[in-house]
This record gives C-alpha cells, structure tokens and sequence, in this order.
C-alpha cells in the first residue's frame, strides 16, 4: 500500500477503498456505565440491529478494531486503561463518545473522581448527547461517522505509522 | 482536541503510577496472576478481579473497586433534594426507579408528609417495572455467559417491552426521575392500564421461554449446579441480600417484612426460596422473582385508586433538621438511604447502603479453590452492577 502512504491514490480508487471501509467497521464495545446497556441494546438487540449498517459488534480484542464506542463515566482510575486501549488500536481508528459523561462529565460535571469528557486523553470523531442516548442515537452517530469515512482523504488519516503497544 | 495541560500531563502520570502500584501489589511467586477485567462481560461494568491461580484452580481472588466511583456521597451535599433523585437515579443503572423511592421517602418521613394512595400504588407499579427491566436482562446475561447467546437476544427483545410502558408513562427510558417529595411528576397516560397488562403477558411467556429454554437445559445445569455454593450462615455474615440471600434458604424480603408505607401487603404475592445455595439456584429465585413482579402489578392495576397524585408540599423545599434511615428491597438487594439534614435546601450527608457492595464481598470466599470458567459463572449468578458498588 505504498500509494495509500504517499498521499497519490487516485480518485476512483480511494472511493472504492473508502465504501468498503465504512461498510465494515469492526466496532469495540467499551461499555463503563449505563450507557454500555443501551449500547448492548443497539449492538445485541433484535429490535435494533446494528449489523444491517454493516457494523460488527463483535472483535476479539481492540487490536482488531477499527471503532470504539466509550459509553459511560470514566473515572480518572480508568484512564490509563482507555489510554492504552487506544494506543492498540491499529490506523485509521475512530471514536465515539457517547452519553454525557463520556462527553464532558454529565452529572458528575463536578465530581472529584470523574473524567470531564473522554476527549482529554483520547480524540474522538462524534459525540453522541444523552443520558442515556437512545440505541437510536448510537445508530445516527455511527451514519454519521460512515458519511465522514466516506468522504476521507485516506492519505491524509492513515499515514501508515507502525502500531505502537505501549 | 483539547490542548492537554500540564495539570492533565501531571494527573495522567500519577493515575499511570496508581495502575503500576495496583499491578506490584498483586505481583506473586508461585502460580500464576491472572487479572480480569476493568473491562470484561462478566463484570456487568469496571470490576477488577485479580485471580491467583495453580494451574486450573483458583487459590485466591481479589476484587479491585472503584472504575465506577463517581462520588455519590459528596456530591448529594451540594445538590437540593429535587436535584438528588436525578443523581440516584443513576447508581443502580438497570432499575432506576427503584433508586429514587428509598431516598424520596426517607426525605417524606423528615418532613412528616405522606404522599397520596395512589401515588404510592403508581409507585409500587413502577419500582416492580424496573425490577423486571433489571432481572430479565440478568436471565439472559448469566445465559450468555455460560456460552447460550440465544438466551440474551431474547432477553433483549422482551425488556424493550417493559421499557416502552416506563417511557409512556415517565418519559425515560432508563432514568425516570419520576418521583416527587409528597407524590409524582404525572398521573399515568390513557390507556397505559391496558398496554401494561399486555406487556405482562408477553413478559410471563419470556419466562416460560426461559424456564425450557435455559433452566432445562442439560449443559446449563452441569454448569451451574453445586457451583459457587453459599451456605445460609455464611451469606448473612457476609451481609447479603436480595436473591442472593434468599437462593440459601433464608426467607427474607424487605417488601413484606417491612413494608415502608408502599402497596405490597395490599397484593397477594409469594416470596420465593430455594435451599440449595449454588448458581442455579440464584438463578432459579431471580427467575421467579420476574413472574411474581408481573403478578403484583396486574393486581395494583385492577385495583388502582383515584385520586391525586401529590400531597400539599411548599414549592421551596426545605427538609427540617433530623435524621432517617429507609430501605427498600430493591431488584439488587436491600438498598437502604441515611439522611442527614439541617434544616437546608439540600442534605447535610446521606450514606447510600447499596446491596451490590456486599454481594461482591463474598467473591473472595466463594472462588476459593473453584476452576476458572465456574468463576464467571458465579460472578455472573452473583449479580451485581458496578454503579451499584462503587456509586
């Protein structure tokens, strides 16, 4: 994939690329809270079915994942664990912060022991508000990171760097 | 991104240097240190559990708390009362409504109100609502756990229809926020009497599914008969409650020993008990537990007072000086509100007595020399919710 690196994909090519990466995103259920039970009803649950969206909740292990969804309160004791779960992940990675903790604290937005907003130590491409959001919130936010992969310069957001473990 | 500080820098260090020293404490020199979790399954949540294993066997557990602690105890000293039930709501995440009624009561009793019948019956109605949104996911979770993924879709599937009635009626799904000091927010929807009784019989018929579906199957219970075995004396040592309590023999019910003012003794229910002890048996109570919730509430329905839904209550409320403890049976266990007050706008202190808290005390006695894969079957009979823990 030297093209891909070197930024000189052509067009055609990295539409293709780009379908194909949306339509198969491997998504790591990094449930904390009570999010993480909605989470499971949009992933898990008949009624809502993630799958038809071409998302598979299922990976082994977050080194086989391209999304992960943080759902629920981090506490500062949780942070080195999602750090480092981040840093396994392999590129291009994305992130979905969903409920109002994950976001900016939510409730405990002046607790000692809560996290004000995963995206202090991780980035994340949607935020998804509520508390809890609807499985249908989690579902619009994953459309709208498919939208935003589809329109991806792929050069741009996957410079090939190697896996870093730490 | 947010630009990261240096105050961020230095709190990301010392929280690396926490996971470190977690890491040494636990470090061994015979066997083996197997660690699960923050993040796993069978934890329903952040539980840590550090597992020192001889070969197959486990010689020694340790849970590790507080991924989850959000400082419930702190932070309800500087919220008013209204404010409070918003924050409890949010400890036990599964049955929400049933977090509210403990503290909303325990600030009536301060205050010397008492909410109207009906009320209190919409009440009742709605706490054993989210005892069955609680226990039907915990039916099919010990079931995926243990390998049967079929079990937790239909789980799944069939709580949705409790869910549905809670939002008709509260406008949440999960945190209703619903209960008022002196009454409730809203008198129930039309036609909710009807949607309710239908949502009942579907929820009888997951159970009938279950009873075949899981409790009869073969490799569920060589799995999980005689398999964590909690004998009764040592259960209310360690101070358990709930399902937990009753699956070893001990007919204890908060619901009907100490009624706080709720309709249980008005309806004709039935506490259920196994003598047994093992995981099938909490399973086999938690599964009972369900039917009998849905008998309670077609018997509330049929008959639900009229009436007002609110007691007079100032519109400022100030909780006179003085101190109470409530507890109710919650779909956990016993969990139980101390309220402290001044005389302000909001609580001086409240301790929170969560059941989950001391069901997971007993890990350590209770894997002692079990093999790995029972220990997920027991963490997972055991049930508890890590809101509920570390609050």
């Amino acid at each position: 994939m030297g093209l891909v690196e070197s930024g000189k994909l052509p067009k055609p090519l990295t539409s293709l690329l780009n379908t194909s990466r949306k339509y198969s995103i491997w998504i790591f259920q990094w449930g904390l809270a009570c999010c993480a039970i909605e989470m499971g009803a949009a992933l898990g649950s008949p009624r809502y079915d993630v799958m038809r969206l071409g998302v598979i909740p299922l990976p082994a292990s977050p080194r086989q994942a391209d999304l992960v969804c943080i759902s629920g309160t981090v506490t500062d004791k949780m942070v080195p664990a999602i750090r480092r779960l981040y840093d396994q992940m392999p590129d291009p990675k994305y992130v979905i912060s969903m409920g109002s903790c994950a976001n900016c604290g939510g409730p405990y937005w002046d607790s000692y022991s809560v996290t004000k907003g995963v995206d202090q130590i991780i980035p994340v491409d949607v935020y998804v508000p509520g508390c809890p959001p609807r499985p249908e919130a989690l579902l619009e936010g994953i459309v709208l990171l498919q939208e935003r992969i589809g329109k991806e310069d792929m050069a741009a957001r996957w410079k090939g760097d190697p896996i870093v473990v730490s | 991104m947010a630009a990261i500080t240096e105050r961020q820098k230095l709190a990301y260090a010392n929280a690396q240097a926490a996971d470190g020293r977690v890491n040494l404490e636990f470090e061994t020199d015979e066997g083996m240190t197997l660690n699960m979790g923050p993040q796993h399954p069978a934890t329903h949540g952040t539980l840590r559990i550090v597992l020192k294993l001889d070969g197959e066997q486990v010689i020694s557990c340790e849970p590790v708390m507080g991924y989850m602690h959000r400082g419930y105890e702190k932070l309800t000293e500087v919220r008013t009362y209204p404010q409070v039930t918003t924050l409890v709501n949010r400890i036990d995440w599964l049955g929400s409504f049933a977090n509210e009624v403990p503290f909303i009561l325990a600030a009536e009793k301060l205050m010397d109100i008492e909410a109207p019948p009906r009320a209190q019956w919409i009440r009742t109605l709605l706490f054993e609502m989210s005892r069955i949104a609680n226990i039907s996911l915990f039916v099919g979770d010990m079931a995926l756990h243990i390998g049967a993924m079929t079990a937790a879709f239909y789980a799944f599937r069939d709580r949705e229809y409790v869910l549905n009635q809670i939002e008709s009626a509260t406008g949440g799904r999960f945190h209703p926020n619903f209960d008022r000091i002196g009454g409730l927010k809203d008198d129930l929807p039309k036609g909710w009497i009807v949607d309710t009784k239908a949502s009942m019989e579907r929820i009888r018929d997951f159970c009938d599914e279950m009873e075949t579906l899981v409790e009869g199957n073969e490799i569920f219970q060589a799995r999980t008969r005689g398999v964590g075995v909690i004998p009764a004396d040592v259960a209310m040592a360690y101070g358990l409650s709930g399902a937990n309590l009753r699956a070893s023999g001990v007919d204890w019910d908060l619901r009907r020993d100490q009624p706080v003012g709720l309709a249980w003794n008005e309806v004709d229910w039935h506490v259920w008990t196994h003598p047994d002890g093992d995981s099938f048996s909490r399973f086999w109570v938690r599964l009972q537990e369900i039917r009998e919730s849905t008998k309670i509430i077609d018997q509330l329905l049929d008959g639900l007072p009229s009436g007002a839904i609110m007691a007079k209550v100032p519109r400022i409320i100030k909780v006179p000086e003085g101190e109470a403890w409530v507890a109710t049976e919650n779909p956990l266990g016993e969990m139980g509100y101390y309220v402290v007050s001044k005389g302000d706008l909001g609580p001086f202190r409240v301790k929170i007595r969560t059941a989950s808290f001391n069901n997971v005390a007993v890990v350590p006695w209770v894997t002692r020399g079990v093999y790995v894969p029972d220990v997920v079957t027991i963490l997972a009979s055991l049930y508890f919710i890590l809101g509920d823990i570390d609050r």
